[in-house]
This record gives structure tokens, C-alpha cells and sequence, in this order.
């Protein structure tokens, strides 16, 4: 759906994006991380059309967003950051504005705009004046424009920022929703909403991508070497001599812990799994065990990981 | 063409939700008061008092004043606030061609400017009816009135339209229009005045002098040259604005 070759754009003094490539296949929901700064935003709009590449190419479904704009602009919807709307009309005629703008007819707009009103939740509002709406609802306005004219690919700059709670559970509910019918590339820096939403992250860093994956394999390649944290109430000494003799066990650190418990972390030789391994040495000596973990990193410590490393120019 | 005439509707629709669109007709209003005070004065005044038109339009600063205050006003949002709150990105990332949006902006804003100046027209009328005196409205000056409002106003309002697209402040387009303007117009007033029976660049100043096309519309003739200077104008400054709106395609 989305092919991204070598895309680089400058400012005067100041390169936003540098070199990045990545695709997104038909269906996908991805999600694009990054500070401030980072140039979610000047590649979301060189995607749309919105403004030309310094060099690299773009194509959306086929087509080069730089020569056959048209095509792509008729594929794409578009909701730009902070989601910029007319405050001075009402729900259903900006929607049919914005439909009529897009392309559609006059039966078939009316048609379109009947079914993001019921989509996105905003029959109650339609005749409201867009400005008096809080601002849940204005970004519902939003994404109903960014699917009015069916689009194959939905791109939502920061579609969440701003919200309370409640209407940040209700967008974000309509954005996976709409994943099940299109693709969808959404930025974001808040780390939640793309574990949640998304199947695969881009981390985006001083216009460069760190890192793409699909979220769960980040998690695991970026899990701490496999190690295994047990809480289990013995003597250190007894501990060691249980699991002097495996191979598998390449360290062990113990802790005391709270009560007459100790933490263990174990680490493994390969990248095998020990949490069955240990779960049977407590058992065979009859320990008591209150927990046995292998922590994973959140995507919040992968992102300050890679984001720090960049910093201090080590990788 | 229906999407230009969904971005006209819209310009207009705009133009009637903003508070800026009542300011208008209300200097509009205001100001055709003062020129009705100054025509009935004449009236009143003169023994033979010269035809109503030219009283309006070719001797008054009223005219001038209207069309130098309004259009600013009128196409000082078009692009600027729409660059401001960012649904400029929203309509450029629609299949709307550069030239449909600039012309669909300057037509609603002609549209708009057209509407402001009915009452004027009411008012005209309105004497016509009170003076009894049909010579001192002859319809042909009528005719040529309309047209120059029409003619003049769009070289204005082009201009205006241009000073929008260069920033995102309103008031910075409203400002650097007026300017213009007034420019346009004090250069004008120099050189119709001039002596113009001389040298060459005072003929041709005489002939781009605005206030000098107005005089001889408000008389019901109606120039060719003149129209075609104003069409020009027009044209021109909707190019630059087209320039100015394709620029972000290759910075």
C-alpha cells in the first residue's frame, strides 16, 4: 500500500527526515513513534501529497505521490495534525463540503456522509456548529472527513492528542475499527495507544527510523536476554547448589527480598526458556514460590532505549 | 465545476458566518450615508447640479474610500486564515486543482464585494424617485457605474486576494492590500490630474490611472481599454496568487 524509498526532506538548515524507507502492506495498522520533532509530521504530509519530497521516492497503491498527486489524494484520507476543521459550519454540511471536494457526487456524497455520521458516532451532533462540539467529538468530525470518500489508506497525524480519557478509549475504539476495513498509519508519541492499536510501530528519531517491527517481536527482541526473575523463600546458599549443575544457567544473582523470600534472577546460556526448568527445582526441594516471570521491556523502555543510545551517539 | 461551485458556496458561507463579513456591509452602509448627505447637499446647493453618478463616483472620495476599506477586509481571510488554522493542509491534500481554489476564492469574494454594494444601488434608486429629475440619473451612467464598481473592484480585490496568500496573519494581508491600495489610488489622483496634453509616459499614466477609468465610467462611457486594463490586473495578480500557492510545491 505504502512504499518508502530512501525518502529524505530539508528544510534550510535542517533535515526532517533523512533516508528513510519502509512499506506497509494493504490492511496494516502501523504505527509511527517518535518525540517531537522527530518528523512524523513532514513525512505524513510528503505521504499525502501535501508538499514534495528533497529526494526519494513515495508510492501509495501503485501511484508516485509527486507525479500522479490526483490519484493518490483520491486514495488517501488525510487528518492532518491537530485536526483543522471550518468551526463555522455545521457537522453534516462540512462533511458534505469536504465529500464534494473529494470528488463524490451530489446522491453519492449524501450517501457517504449518512454513513461516517452513523460510523463515527456524531448523529446526535450533526446539526451543531463544529465549534461549539468539545473536542472528543471534533476529532470524531475528523475521521469521519478522513472516510468520506472511502479511502484505502487512512493517515491520522496525532489523532488522539488532547483528549480526556473517555473520549480517548471511544477514538481509539473508532481507529481499530476502521483498521478491520483499511490500512491505517497513525502518529502518535504516546506509547499506550500504539500497543494497543497498532500491529506493527516505525520509531521514528531525528528523522531517522530506529526501529520497525511488530510490536510483540520489539518486546521480545528487546527483552533482557531472556533472563527470568523467581521470588522463592530458601537460603541463597541452597539456592545456588540447586542449580550449580545446569548448563542452561549460565549466572544467577540473588536478592533478599521481602520476608524470608529470595529474588533470583537467572540467566540463561542460549535464549532458551528456564521458567520450567526453575518451576521443577522448586518443586523437587518443596520451596515456596511467589512469582516466576520472564520481564519483557515495555515499548516505553525500547523507545527510551533506542532514543537515549541515539543521544549519546553510541550506536 | 461542481467542485468550484461547492468552494464558491463555501467562500461566501464564510464571508456570512465571520463578523468580518457584517463589518463590511457596515462601513459599506456608513459610508453610502455620508455620500447620500453629500449628494442631497449638492442638490439642494446647485441650480443645475451635475448628474448623480458623477456627484458619487467621480468627484467624491466616498467610492474610494469604500473600495479601499472593503476589499482588504473582504479577501484578507481567504487564504491567510486558512493557512492560520491549518485547513489549508485539509484542502490541499484534496484532488482540487491550485487554479479552481484561487478562482473559487476571488469569485466568492467578488460575489461578497457585489452584495456590499446593493444598498448603494437602493439608494440611488431611492433618489431617482425623490429628485424627479431622470436626466440627473441616466441609466446608461448607471450602466457604467456598475460596471467600473465591478471592473475596479476586482483589480482590488485581486490584489487582496494575493496579500492573503503571502502570510498566514489576516491582519498582515488586510494591511499590505490597503497599502497597495492606496497607492494605487493617491497615484492615480496624481496623474488624472496631471497635465496630459505633453509627454508620452503622462498620456500613459492618464490611461492606467483608476481614478480617471472610474470618471469616465460614472459618465456611461464605457472603455475598452479600461476593461481590458482591469481584466488584465485581475488576471495577473490571481497568477502570482497561483505562484505563491504552488511555491510549497518546490521549496
Amino acid at each position: 500500500m505504502i512504499e518508502v524509498a530512501d525518502l529524505t526532506k530539508r528544510y534550510p538548515g535542517r533535515t526532517a527526515v533523512d533516508g528513510i524507507s519502509f512499506t506497509v502492506g494493504r490492511g496494516e495498522v502501523v504505527g509511527f513513534l517518535g518525540p517531537n520533532g522527530a518528523g512524523k509530521s513532514t513525512t505524513m504530509r510528503i505521504l499525502s501529497s501535501f508538499m514534495p519530497a528533497t529526494s526519494g521516492t513515495v508510492r501509495i497503491a501503485g501511484f508516485d505521490v509527486f507525479h500522479q498527486p490526483d490519484e493518490v489524494r483520491r486514495r488517501i484520507g488525510y487528518m492532518p495534525e491537530n485536526n483543522p476543521l471550518h468551526i463555522d459550519m455545521r457537522v453534516r454540511d462540512y462533511l458534505k463540503f469536504r465529500a464534494r471536494l473529494k470528488g463524490l457526487g451530489i446522491g453519492r456524497s449524501r450517501q457517504r456522509v449518512d454513513r461516517v455520521i452513523e460510523q463515527c458516532g456524531l448523529k446526535d451532533v450533526e446539526k451543531r456548529i463544529i465549534g461549539q462540539l468539545s473536542k472528543g467529538y471534533r476529532q470524531r468530525v475528523g475521521l469521519a472527513d478522513a472516510l468520506v470518500h472511502e479511502p484505502d489508506l487512512i493517515i491520522l497525524d496525532e489523532p488522539t492528542i488532547g483528549l480526556d480519557p473517555h473520549q480517548l478509549r471511544s477514538v481509539r475504539a473508532l481507529i481499530k475499527e476502521l483498521g478491520r476495513a483499511h490500512t491505517v498509519l497513525l502518529s502518535t508519541h504516546i506509547l499506550s495507544e500504539v500497543e494497543m492499536t497498532c500491529s506493527r510501530v516505525l520509531i521514528l528519531n531525528q528523522g531517522r527510523i530506529l526501529a520497525a517491527d511488530r510490536v510483540e517481536d520489539l518486546e521480545s527482541r528487546f527483552s533482557q536476554d531472556g533472563r527470568v526473575v523467581a521470588e522463592i523463600e530458601a537460603s541463597p546458599e541452597a539456592i545456588r547448589e540447586a542449580f550449580r549443575d545446569f548448563p542452561e544457567v549460565s549466572a544467577l544473582e540473588v536478592q533478599a527480598a521481602a520476608g524470608a523470600f529470595q529474588r533470583v534472577a537467572f540467566t540463561p546460556t542460549g535464549g532458551e526458556d528456564l521458567r520450567p526448568l526453575v518451576f521443577e527445582q522448586v518443586r523437587q526441594h518443596d520451596w515456596k514460590l511467589r512469582e516466576l516471570t520472564r520481564p519483557r521491556l515495555s515499548l516505553e523502555d525500547i523507545f527510551i532505549q533506542l532514543t537515549q543510545k541515539k543521544k549519546g551517539g553510541v550506536s | 465545476m461542481g467542485v468550484f461551485l461547492t468552494l464558491v458556496r463555501r467562500e461566501l458561507g464564510a464571508a456570512f458566518n465571520a463578523l468580518t463579513g457584517y463589518v463590511v456591509v457596515a462601513i459599506t452602509l456608513l459610508l453610502a450615508g455620508f455620500g447620500l448627505m453629500d449628494i442631497v447637499e449638492r442638490l439642494n446647493s446647485d441650480r443645475t447640479p451635475s448628474p448623480i453618478p458623477e456627484i458619487f463616483f467621480a468627484d467624491g472620495i466616498v467610492f474610494w474610500l469604500i473600495l479601499i476599506l472593503t476589499t482588504p477586509v473582504i479577501t484578507m481571510r481567504t487564504f491567510a486564515s486558512e493557512r492560520a488554522l491549518g485547513t489549508y493542509e485539509a484542502l490541499m491534500t484534496t484532488p482540487v486543482g491550485e487554479w479552481q481554489v484561487v478562482l473559487a476564492k476571488f469569485t466568492g469574494s467578488l460575489l461578497f464585494y457585489l452584495l456590499s454594494w446593493s444598498p448603494l444601488i437602493g439608494v440611488l434608486v431611492v433618489l431617482r424617485q425623490a429628485t424627479h429629475q431622470p436626466q440627473l440619473l441616466d441609466p446608461w451612467a448607471m450602466c457604467g457605474v456598475l460596471t467600473g464598481i465591478a471592473c475596479i473592484g476586482s483589480t482590488f480585490l485581486s490584489i487582496g486576494v494575493f496579500a492573503s496568500s503571502l502570510t498566514r496573519s489576516q491582519i498582515i494581508a488586510a494591511m499590505t492590500s490597503l497599502l497597495i491600495g492606496i497607492g494605487l489610488w493617491t497615484l492615480s489622483l496624481r496623474f488624472s490630474q496631471a497635465d496630459t496634453s505633453g509627454d508620452r509616459l503622462g498620456r500613459l499614466m492618464d490611461h492606467l490611472s483608476v481614478t480617471r477609468h472610474m470618471q469616465d465610467f460614472a459618465r456611461g462611457v464605457i472603455d475598452g481599454r479600461a476593461l481590458v486594463f482591469h481584466a488584465s490586473a485581475t488576471l495577473f495578480f490571481l497568477f502570482l496568487t497561483q505562484r505563491v500557492i504552488e511555491s510549497r510545491r518546490w521549496k
